[in-house]
């Protein structure tokens, strides 16, 4: 880590552009990596990631590929869960799987004397699962339970209600865990047929930081992920964001609402993209300084924080906030985000702003880099989106090179205060569900 | 660098280590500072912690610290409202605060050659904050938003708070952080001025700072920032009413519609970790791992999640981070069709077969193994070690019993744990909830 960050650090602070240390290889067996060498502490952080994941459940089988990620560490080869687990916390190393949307992700930690045992076990958890029946039962009803607690959650209901109206049948449309109904009716079937369609090396990312070197790493990801099959199912299409204008309220019994509000977004590879993730940042971004923070928060007290996000799906784009606020107070703070909206997109935001947000970013960003597993998790998200190596030195660059014409431009082109929709759960006093 | 490396193979072998990075030292008015290098990226971390937490607060005026730890993002004499996090985010860093029963703390993360700018703000704010009657209207309301969003619109919250109020019968950590709502309502500017003005003092602080600095340019700075503020002469002794001996159990159930998951959970009155005296503590350490800390692994997952299908979770968890008495706390959530009473009869069992039976060696190995790996891992993150002297120092614990903490954890022994889960674990003193949706499912 060192060298690594010292010289992002001086790339941006003193404009001085030397390389960053990110070494990139491709394995005998076609497996890409990026590593980063840092021996100063011996453990290794390693993440991988495969693009997919629960988007590819089968029909009628919503919540396999969630479910059989969850299994993944509940026995393997001749161990069951106990005894798996057993050796894991003798080599006090950490293993996490999880399925997300279009991803799977697997991280693991593990200190540089332990080194083969672990990566040892880590093999035969990925290659030859066992998928007991008492497993499956038994985090089968672990996923009913956060399904019947989603249930009763203001902010997941919220979530929940936005993502089918914006979203319909596509998989975004539903939650990955799949309902009470689809995930008791899953066979141990299900579950092999999702952990082949899903762990494949089909579209798999590698980045590893620590006290490894890349000489290393090739050899090890052959033998890690090697046998794992070439080929997955195709993903699915892209989906429109079909969620129209207005404010829908679920009416539940708590003392604060809680919104979730958006619109359609932008891509990930638009050439406005960094135009559009400065204008975010101004408008409800991280931090005590967004204009809906202002607003919403220092000069009205009408919630303990307001933010709002870019998402740039791999199918889909949306732009969505979160607040909470009394229900005496939601319909106020739904007002003023409103508003909020309305005049940036017609007013723009202010040069100041945009100076004071660059300096916020371009200053913040080398502090990121801060730890084997940051260091790690930020590269392996770089190569899913498909960034070279290079963009950690030029990102500022690119940042800097944003207008204010362009941050404007984009403002009136994105923000579209009538296509806002609100979903309100909870009480909210003087705000009703349009049509 | 280099003696970071050389710490990290001399705590490999022997764990006495990361003291040769840590310096400390004391300004003329009494502030106490930590300094902790970590050169590999140029990023610090500026923290004050305040020896002053909510188990502190007057009577009647639950909140205030916290209510406190808010305002001072708003005008001093110098800094306009606001204008304390603007500049740091402006200067490409981020800010923030917490509160807890023991201590208030505020930091910045920033480009190391930005310290003597926080140092100015920091320094400025611990004497000159100018609250208006305005501020406290507004930010009021914040706060009790943020009582809306942590606590009364989440049944868990609002359940462990009344359970907490029944675990101490006289100390106030009976009492929640962010202060009962009746009383948080009735805040008023008078009340946090005078708490701002006995407690924000140079004699009542803690300086850390960990990154990229020299513990020589560190001192220069604060003496000339800090230093120059005098001590304050009427800081009273910390003196808190401690809990009596407790001789009856507690028990209690809490009904909310939006429970969806019933669950229980007890907790006992336990010991915290003090100052040379750490050594039943660690024990505890090892009890919680071994009862709850693993669902594969421990007592109470082997026997309520695989031997039978009695809990879809199990846990225990013991931080003896505290000023005074802590809680050791076990968690149990019944499948389905599985009743409370039975989950508790089967969790009381499992602690008593874990109390007959003789600790598995392997086991204590592993624990063991575990715990020097995570000294290892802590070397990567340096807020984290920030934190862990910040908090300690504020908590009654000096920089030696910071340091001797992992040997001590490598030193406990079977008997040990036996000794302590057998005063620990009494009924007497303890707090058993019940989280139900309905008088029904409290069965």
């Amino acid at each position: 880590m060192l060298r690594i960050i010292l010289t992002v650090c001086f790339a941006l602070t003193a404009s001085l552009a030397s390389a960053i240390e990110i070494k990139e290889i491709t394995s005998d067996g076609g497996i890409n990596a990026w590593v980063v060498e840092e021996p100063s502490i011996p453990f290794t952080a390693l993440e991988i990631r495969m693009r997919g994941g629960a988007s590819l459940d089968l029909p009628e089988k919503r919540g396999a590929v969630n479910l059989m990620m969850a299994l993944v560490e509940e026995g393997s080869g001749d161990m069951d869960a106990q005894a798996f687990q057993t050796k894991l916390d003798a080599l006090a190393a950490s293993f996490s799987f999880r399925a997300y949307a279009d991803t799977m992700s697997i991280s693991a930690r593990f200190l540089t004397e332990n080194q083969d045992e672990v990566l040892a076990l880590l093999h035969q958890a990925l290659t030859a699962p066992r998928f007991d029946q008492d497993a499956i039962d038994r985090v089968r009803a672990q996923v009913l339970s956060g399904i019947a607690s989603d249930a009763k959650s203001p902010n997941r209901i919220a979530s929940a209600y936005f993502d089918h109206a914006a979203f319909g049948d596509h998989p975004y449309g539903s939650s990955i865990d799949g309902t009470v109904e689809s995930v008791n009716a899953l066979t141990q079937a299900d579950i092999f047929d999702a952990y082949h369609n899903t762990l494949t090396r089909a579209e798999i990312y590698v980045s590893a930081v620590g006290n490894i070197t890349a000489d290393q790493i090739g050899p090890m990801l052959d033998k890690l992920l090697g046998d794992l099959p070439a080929e997955g199912p195709a993903a699915p299409t892209h989906v429109d964001f079909g969620l129209k204008g207005g404010v829908t309220v679920i009416p539940f019994e708590t003392p604060q609402s809680v919104a979730l509000f958006g619109h359609a977004g932008i891509e990930r590879h638009d050439e406005d993209f960094f135009a559009a993730y400065i204008l975010n940042e101004i408008v409800g971004g991280a931090g005590f300084e967004s204009r809906l923070m202002n607003e919403v928060r220092e000069k009205r007290g009408l919630t303990y924080g307001i933010g709002t996000y870019l998402v740039p799906k791999f199918h889909a784009e949306m732009w969505v906030g979160q607040v909470a606020s009394g229900n005496a107070t939601m319909s106020e703070a739904v007002q003023v985000t409103r508003d909020v909206w309305t005049d940036i997109a017609q007013n723009g935001v202010t040069q100041d702003e945009l100076d004071n947000i660059k300096t916020f970013l371009t200053g913040e960003y080398p502090l990121r880099f801060d730890g084997n597993a940051e260091i790690a998790g930020i590269m392996v998200g770089m190569q899913m989106i498909g960034l070279p190596t290079d963009y950690v030195i030029n990102r500022n660059a690119y940042m800097e090179a944003v207008t204010l014409a362009d941050v404007n431009r984009v403002a009136a082109e994105l923000m579209q205060p009538d296509a806002l929709h609100f979903v309100v759960v909870g009480q909210p006093e003087g705000l009703v569900s349009s049509d | 660098m280099r003696r970071l490396i050389a710490s990290a193979f001399v705590m490999f072998a022997a764990l006495p280590a990361m003291a040769q990075e840590v310096t400390t030292f004391s300004l003329d008015n009494g502030m106490d500072v930590v300094v902790i290098e970590d050169h590999r990226a140029p990023v610090v971390v500026h923290m004050v912690w305040y020896k002053i937490g909510s188990a502190d607060e007057p009577v009647g005026a639950s909140g205030v610290a916290h209510f406190l730890e808010h305002l001072l993002f708003k005008a001093t004499d110098k800094l306009e409202s606001g204008e304390f996090s603007a500049t740091v985010s402006s200067n490409g860093g981020s800010d923030n605060a917490f509160t807890s029963h023991d201590y208030t703390a505020y930091y910045q993360r920033i480009a190391a050659d930005r310290l003597p700018l926080m140092m100015e703000m920091e320094s400025n704010r611990m004497e000159n904050l100018m609250l208006t009657e305005d501020d406290i209207a507004t930010e009021r309301n914040v706060i009790l938003e943020e009582r809306n969003q942590r606590t009364e619109n989440n049944p868990g919250a609002l359940a462990s708070e009344q359970f907490r109020a029944a675990q101490y019968q006289n100390h106030r950590y009976g009492v929640p952080v962010i202060g009962w709502k009746h009383e948080m309502e009735g805040l008023e500017l008078k009340d946090t001025i005078d708490f701002y003005h006995l407690y924000y003092s140079p004699n009542n602080a803690t300086l850390v700072v960990a990154g990229d600095v020299q513990p020589d340019e560190v001192k220069a700075l604060a003496e000339q920032y800090y230093g120059i503020i005098p001590a304050e002469e009427n800081l009273p002794p910390r003196i808190r009413p401690q809990e009596p001996p407790q001789r009856a159990e507690r028990r209690l159930t809490y009904t909310d519609p939006r429970v969806s998951q019933p669950y229980l959970s007890r907790s006992y009155l336990a010991p915290e970790r003090d100052s040379g005296a750490q050594k039943e503590v660690a024990a505890l350490v090892y009890l919680s791992d071994l009862l709850g800390g693993s669902p594969f692994t421990s007592a109470l997952g082997q026997a309520l999640q695989f031997d039978s299908q009695i809990a879809v979770y199990t846990g225990a968890g013991y931080d003896g981070s505290n000023l005074d008495d802590s809680t050791f706390n076990i968690t149990v959530a019944p499948s389905e069709g599985v009743s409370l009473s039975e989950a508790e009869a089967a969790m009381d069992q499992a602690i008593a077969d874990f109390m007959a039976k003789p600790i598995d060696p392997a086991q204590m190995d592993s624990i063991r193994m575990q715990l020097r790996a995570s000294e290892i891992y802590a070397l990567d993150n340096v807020e984290g070690l920030a934190n862990r002297y910040g908090a300690a120092l504020s908590q009654g614990l000096a920089i030696q019993d910071v340091q001797d903490w992992p040997q001590i954890l490598q030193d406990v022994t079977e008997a040990d744990i036996k000794a302590v889960a057998a005063s620990v674990l009494n009924r007497d003193q303890s707090v058993t909830g019940w989280v139900v949706s309905s008088a029904e499912e409290a069965r």
